[in-house]
């Protein structure tokens, strides 16, 4: 169907433009991203419906979170997302090794994201800070401080999942990258990769103020 | 490519991997119309079960508990596994990418993914049923589904995972449709089926993602009472109505969008005739799907919901009803005066005309506050929503499966023996369900295996309807299998319909088209294009 040449092999058969075939990708991306954002939004609702409903519980508990370990996680999730955009820039301008080192620090960082988190899960786990029934912590004031715990817990819990599954697709970039699967002609999976990294970093920048900065 | 060889994407590869693996949208189209058919039997089967037990007050076949566990099931697998999936994962796989004059849809693999995605969260449906079943209704309201015995959490993960797969085919068919339109099709020359397509992949796309949330929050509850929705532990089980409603309404028109959209094409194909008010009815598409996120509320009317949210939930109901009507006028507009043949797939559609119209005013009743208050949860509802979603989409199905088989295999059903099921659909359908509205005008309650001794004649009513229904799709079912090996063979364009499906042939050649195709009229110009397709493939 399509000539021999000018079809090149990063290009799928039912595309009959490599533009086409990347603006297709984009449309499914940034659709993609909107479920995402609709997924959290459901969990954005429940904190505002129980935030206003307890204001003083969230106060109050928000006051357990560790804020400096918090500012330390956000500071690490937005240098990631700058090392991702300059992988991206890297292979625009075919510098294949500046690919790989950027998508490495971007692992990095994500890697050191999770283990700060790990710190502060297992000494909220420690103190029987946790959700719902398990909840065993006594030192916050205020009618059912597990709901704060609850919604802590799932949100900062979703979240971490997507910074697995982010370092996962990070991690399948780099392999391609080094078996020479992108040119500067073509990088499309490079930058939706950085896409969804970037939602993955916005989402903590909501999550960060609304648990640890309760005014 | 060669033209007109006796290869088509059905016998190009063969074995089962060359199914399992495939990436043709139009393969993976006939396996989700395996999965949905198989569903649909499992679906119908559970409620002729049902009509059984309720065909006299006493306990007949089953215990309460039992009974609670076949109509949850029932309501789940054939909204879930069947009416979503439906129009827009099988018939829509197959035709979407031939009407747009293109290979393929836009992410080939992802197809494919999401069916493998529908096998693994059926197969989950199935495990809970083997498991125990939930017997929480479809609805899983909380606090009962957080606490019963019933088997909730693996249909739960079911529901998640089917969830998913719809989004990833409502994303998939809106690239498809901005980017591999043939050249020369414009926004306003698609045809009106694609335009349901997109609507319903905006709203698949935008309301799903809330269910995939909302049924993990009911897991985490159920699993490690997380306390959300569980007013002992300072939580809120309406907030759990609110977001499954948020989602559910909204899927309501997953289902019924597409269906209009087949409706569109099989009138305007039927009366040979350019289709009345083409941009009202493409324009009210997307109008439903904008408004159907603005009315959840009028599912909560008795659930302790503010006054005046119910007030404006009501209020916004009436509006959703203008689209629909808008619908129905244009369809009926076409048809005046048009060159009517009364083929099978138009004899559903007239069926659908009927059922939907009868559906959706019903619909209006109930969005008021006052008349809901009455009839909810009552046989009245369940009378409304199978007039809409057994009258309305299901018969657009079959109207649209009807309509397209011969593309699917190159061969046509018996004429005479589908106009026989047609027939015994349309009457034992209402036979089944107008005794419904009765009883449940009568406040008759859904949802109970028993009732009182009065309401004895009408339920009988309702039972013996079911059994014409289930005998009219037995016949279906034979002449269906029977025509794939045995039909009679087809041109190209067996009804001369002038969009784009027609122009490849019967069954397609794995890559669609034997030419790049470019648009040389639009949809509904019969007043343009004078009937040159009348020497091939004339019944
Ligand atoms: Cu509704």
């Amino acid at each position: 169907m399509s000539n021999a040449e000018g079809h090149p092999t990063h290009l799928a058969h039912h595309f009959s433009t490599t533009e086409q075939q990347k603006d297709s990708a984009k449309i499914g991306m940034w659709l993609f991203l909107l479920t995402e954002v609709l997924l959290f939004g459901g969990l954005f609702c429940a904190y505002a419906i129980f935030r206003a409903w307890y204001p003083d519980l969230f106060h109050n508990a928000h006051s357990f979170l560790d804020t400096g370990l918090g500012a330390t996680n956000t500071v690490v999730l937005i240098t990631s997302s700058l090392t991702m955009a300059l992988a991206i820039r890297a292979m625009q301008l075919g510098n294949k090794n500046a690919t790989i080192w950027n998508l490495v620090a971007t692992l990095g960082l994500a890697g050191t994201f999770l283990v700060i988190k790990y710190i502060e899960y297992s000494h909220k786990f420690h103190l029987g800070q946790l959700p719902g029934k398990y909840y065993t912590f006594t030192g916050v004031e205020g009618g059912n401080p597990h709901i704060f715990f609850s919604i802590y817990f799932m949100m900062t819990g979703l979240h971490g999942i997507h910074v697995i599954a982010g370092m996962i697709t990070i991690g399948w970039m780099l392999y391609r990258t080094t078996k020479n699967h992108f040119s500067a002609e073509y990088y499309t999976p490079i930058e939706m990769t950085g896409l969804y990294w970037h939602l993955v970093d916005l989402i903590w920048i909501f999550l960060f103020p609304l648990f640890y900065l309760i005014g | 490519m060669s033209t007109a060889t006796a290869t088509n994407y059905l016998n190009e590869a063969k074995g089962w991997k060359s199914w399992l693996l495939t990436q043709d949208h139009k393969r993976i189209g006939i396996m989700y119309l395996a999965g949905i058919f198989f569903f649909f039997l499992v679906g119908g089967l559970l409620a002729l079960i049902i009509r059984w037990e309720l065909f006299t007050p006493a306990k007949d076949i089953m215990e309460a508990d039992t009974y609670n566990r076949f109509f949850t099931l029932h309501g789940a697998i054939m909204i879930f596994l069947f009416i979503i999936p439906s129009i827009p994962a099988a018939l829509g796989n197959f035709v979407l990418p031939l009407m747009l004059g293109a290979k393929d849809v836009a992410f080939p693999r992802l197809n494919l993914a999401s069916w493998y995605l529908y096998v693994i969260g059926a197969l989950f449906a199935l495990y809970s049923i083997i498991s125990g079943a939930a017997d929480t209704g479809w609805t899983f309201y909380t606090p009962y589904s957080t606490s019963t015995s019933g088997s909730v959490v693996a249909i739960a993960v079911g529901v998640f995972i089917l969830g998913f797969s719809s989004i990833f085919t409502g994303l998939n068919f809106i690239a498809t449709i901005h980017k591999l339109r043939a050249p020369g099709m414009t926004w306003f020359k698609m045809p009106l089926f694609v335009w349901g397509l997109y609507a319903t992949a905006i709203i698949q796309v935008l309301a799903t993602p809330v269910l995939g949330i909302t049924v993990v929050l009911l897991i985490l509850e159920r699993m490690v009472h997380i306390g959300i929705f569980d007013p002992a532990m300072g939580g809120d089980p309406v907030l759990f109505q609110h977001f499954f409603w948020f989602y559910s309404h909204p899927a309501v028109y997953i289902m019924i969008l597409p269906g209009m959209g087949i409706i569109s094409e099989v009138i305007a194909t039927f009366s040979h005739k350019r289709i009345f008010g083409y941009k009202a009815i493409a324009y009210s598409s997307l109008g439903i799907a904008f408004m159907s996120f603005l009315v959840w509320g009028h599912h909560m009317f008795v659930s302790g919901q503010s006054e005046l949210a119910s007030l404006i939930f009501s209020f916004l109901t009436f509006f959703v009803g203008i689209p629909s009507g808008i619908k129905v006028f244009n369809w009926v507009a076409t048809m005046y005066k048009g060159q009517i043949s009364l083929k099978v797939p138009m004899l559903y559609a007239i069926s659908f005309l009927i059922l939907f119209s009868i559906g959706g005013l019903t619909g209006i009743f109930l969005g008021a506050v006052s008349v809901d208050v009455h009839l909810h949860d009552t046989y009245f509802i369940v009378a409304h929503f199978h007039y809409t979603m057994m009258g309305g989409t299901v018969i657009a199905f079959l109207a649209g499966l009807h309509f397209w088989w011969p593309k699917l295999w190159g061969r046509i059903y018996n004429e005479t023996w589908a106009v026989v099921s047609c027939l015994m659909i349309f009457i034992g359908f209402n036979v089944t369900f107008l005794s419904q509205f009765i009883m449940g005008a009568q406040g008759m309650p859904r949802r109970y295996y028993t009732y009182p001794e009065e309401f004895q004649r009408l339920h009988g009513f309702s039972s013996v309807g079911s059994l014409i229904l289930g005998a009219g799709f037995l016949i279906m079912t034979i002449y269906l299998l029977h025509s794939i090996f045995r039909g009679k063979k087809v041109g190209r364009n067996p009804w001369q319909s002038l969009t784009m499906e027609w122009e490849a042939e019967s069954p397609p050649i794995t890559h669609n088209f034997d030419k790049d195709m470019v648009l040389e009229h639009g949809p509904y110009d019969y007043d343009i294009v004078d009937a040159k397709y009348t020497e091939e493939g004339t019944l």
